[in-house]
């Protein structure tokens, strides 16, 4: 099962027997309170900056979220995603859980988006699936449905077998589907990982999809973050996780999905592995 | 063991969130003759506190925050029933919950504990709260607060829908709202028309004492 995404000069695959793709999470005002307040003012320079940060790190695909209270969300997202693609070739997953914004976003889009993300609920479903259908896009699915987070990875099992027949009822195909098993800090709880990994497993077995999450959760309220999230993408990704919505600007954690693409069999020869050493060499011959 | 000795174990048990010894001491020092008010504003409150104000300098971190509110949990279900019989008053009551549409309840339960760690009787409605469930417990609990948590820009609007929900039943003047969460900012709660906004959970706490002094000073003057 591959999804592919696109942009004019590019084209990303996502696939079990592909590269894990990374997607760069930092253009998100989310907790950024100089970028809101530059994003209000329609100052939109710090995504330059972040775009650049990302493609140098590492980033297959990038982010772009623009949820920021009390704005035109719709024209911003379009605005900030025709900047991205001015600069960059990536392909872009066009984030919002505004149906409007997602809208917007995907009619100036050039290429096929990725889009983050709707839920098992019924009444997301119907509003954003057909905006999926419409314009070609890929989708990601949160199994999660009107009374919360299910707490064992059987019922996120449940609820993708539901979103995968809503799908297969609007018509798209379904590698164009992306489940985000839901990864939650093992902070809170400390067997939050093991049922994000039983459910990666359990999905894979059974429809064989591509599965992408928000990485960065699982070190939420915890020290040292950056190394807990390079432990756990390689553990995910053995488990079946093809893609995350991660930090890409980090050395440390793009490292180590690389080493795991190239210990799981996904990067044959070590071809990127090897290449990326040498560009770390060329830009730094002394070390 | 004297009381001194189970206060000091009860304080540095609480603090380290180990909740089988806190409530193993709290038992002991009901037989042994101590009140229920001692062991509550002696020890376990003096801890939480200490939990919160190492939470807000960064060294102490969400896991052991969590265990110490666990720790505290369980005394205090020994001790409720008893405070009850004292007639103590509470600090206050706040009922609390995650708004519809939203499932993260991090936050939510931080707040809770440092309430619950302050005095305050905390009934947590969950998540996914729906404006019709926030007004069912305002009305049966006639809570002193209610809290309202959003973790998300799209779940935010939901404060506004349940302002407006416990205008309509009548209930706006009698509870003091108070809302939070990681995008929340004071601009957003004063737009809403929220009473109260905190930024974090020692602040909330901090907020939430003092707008009940206010309405209590304002229904004696």
């Amino acid at each position: 099962m591959h999804t592919v995404l696109s942009s004019p000069g590019k084209t990303v695959t996502m696939g079990h027997d592909q590269p894990f793709v990374i997607i760069g999470e930092r253009i998100n005002p989310t907790g950024r309170k100089i970028f809101q307040e530059k994003l209000r003012a329609g100052d939109l320079s710090t995504i330059n900056i972040d775009v650049e940060a990302q493609v140098a790190g590492g980033a297959d695909v990038l982010d772009v979220n623009m949820g920021v209270p009390l704005t035109d969300e719709p024209a911003l997202l379009a605005s900030a995603i025709k900047l991205v693609q001015s600069i960059t070739d990536l392909p872009i997953c066009i984030d919002s859980s505004v149906h409007e914004a997602l809208e917007a976003g995907l009619a100036v889009y050039q290429g096929k988006a990725l889009v983050n993300s709707v839920t098992g609920e019924d009444d997301r479903m119907e509003i954003i699936l057909p905006l999926v259908k419409k314009y070609g896009a890929a989708i990601i699915a949160l199994p999660n449905d009107e009374t919360g987070i299910p707490a064992t990875a059987k019922e996120r099992l449940d609820i993708t077998e539901k979103i995968v027949r809503a799908i297969e009822s609007y018509k798209i195909p379904l590698e164009d589907l992306v489940i985000d098993p839901l990864a939650m800090t093992v902070g809170a709880d400390p067997e939050a990982v093991k049922i994000t990994l039983e459910a990666i497993h359990l999905i894979k077995e059974k429809f064989g999809l591509n599965m992408t999450l928000g990485a960065s959760n699982v070190s939420f309220g915890l020290p040292s973050r950056h190394a807990l999230n390079a432990a756990f993408l390689p553990i995910a990704m053995s488990h079946g996780l093809t893609s995350a919505v991660m930090d890409a600007r980090t050395p440390e954690i793009v490292n180590s999905v690389r080493a795991a693409d190239l210990l799981l069999g996904t990067d044959a020869w070590g071809g990127n592995w090897i290449g990326r050493f040498r560009a770390q060499q060329a830009a730094n011959p002394s070390a | 063991m004297s009381a001194e000795e189970i206060i000091k174990g009860l304080y540095d048990e609480t603090l380290v969130g180990n909740a089988p010894a806190v409530l193993e001491l709290t038992k002991r020092g009901l037989s042994e003759g101590m009140g229920p008010d001692t062991i509550l504003f002696e020890a376990l409150i003096p801890a939480l506190e200490e939990v919160g104000a190492r939470f807000e300098r960064g060294d102490f971190f969400v896991p052991e925050m969590l265990i110490a509110g666990k720790a505290m949990s369980g005394a205090l279900d020994v001790l409720r029933p008893l405070l009850a019989e004292t007639g103590a008053e509470t600090i206050g009551t706040f009922v609390m919950g995650t708004v519809k549409g939203d499932v993260h309840d991090i936050g939510k339960n931080l707040v809770n504990i440092m309430l619950e760690g302050a005095g305050f009787e905390v009934i947590d409605l969950g998540v996914q709260t729906s404006p019709e469930k926030f007004i069912a417990a305002v009305e049966e609990h006639k809570p002193d607060i209610v809290g309202m948590s959003a973790f998300l820009t799209t779940t935010m609007p939901m404060f506004k829908v349940n302002m407006h929900e416990l205008t309509k039943a009548g209930l706006r003047d009698k509870v003091i709202v108070m809302v939070g969460g990681a995008p929340v900012t004071q601009e957003y709660a004063d737009a809403v028309g929220a009473d109260g906004y905190a930024a974090d959970a020692s602040t909330a706490v901090r907020k939430a004492k003092e707008l009940i002094a206010l309405k209590r000073a304002a229904q004696n003057a």
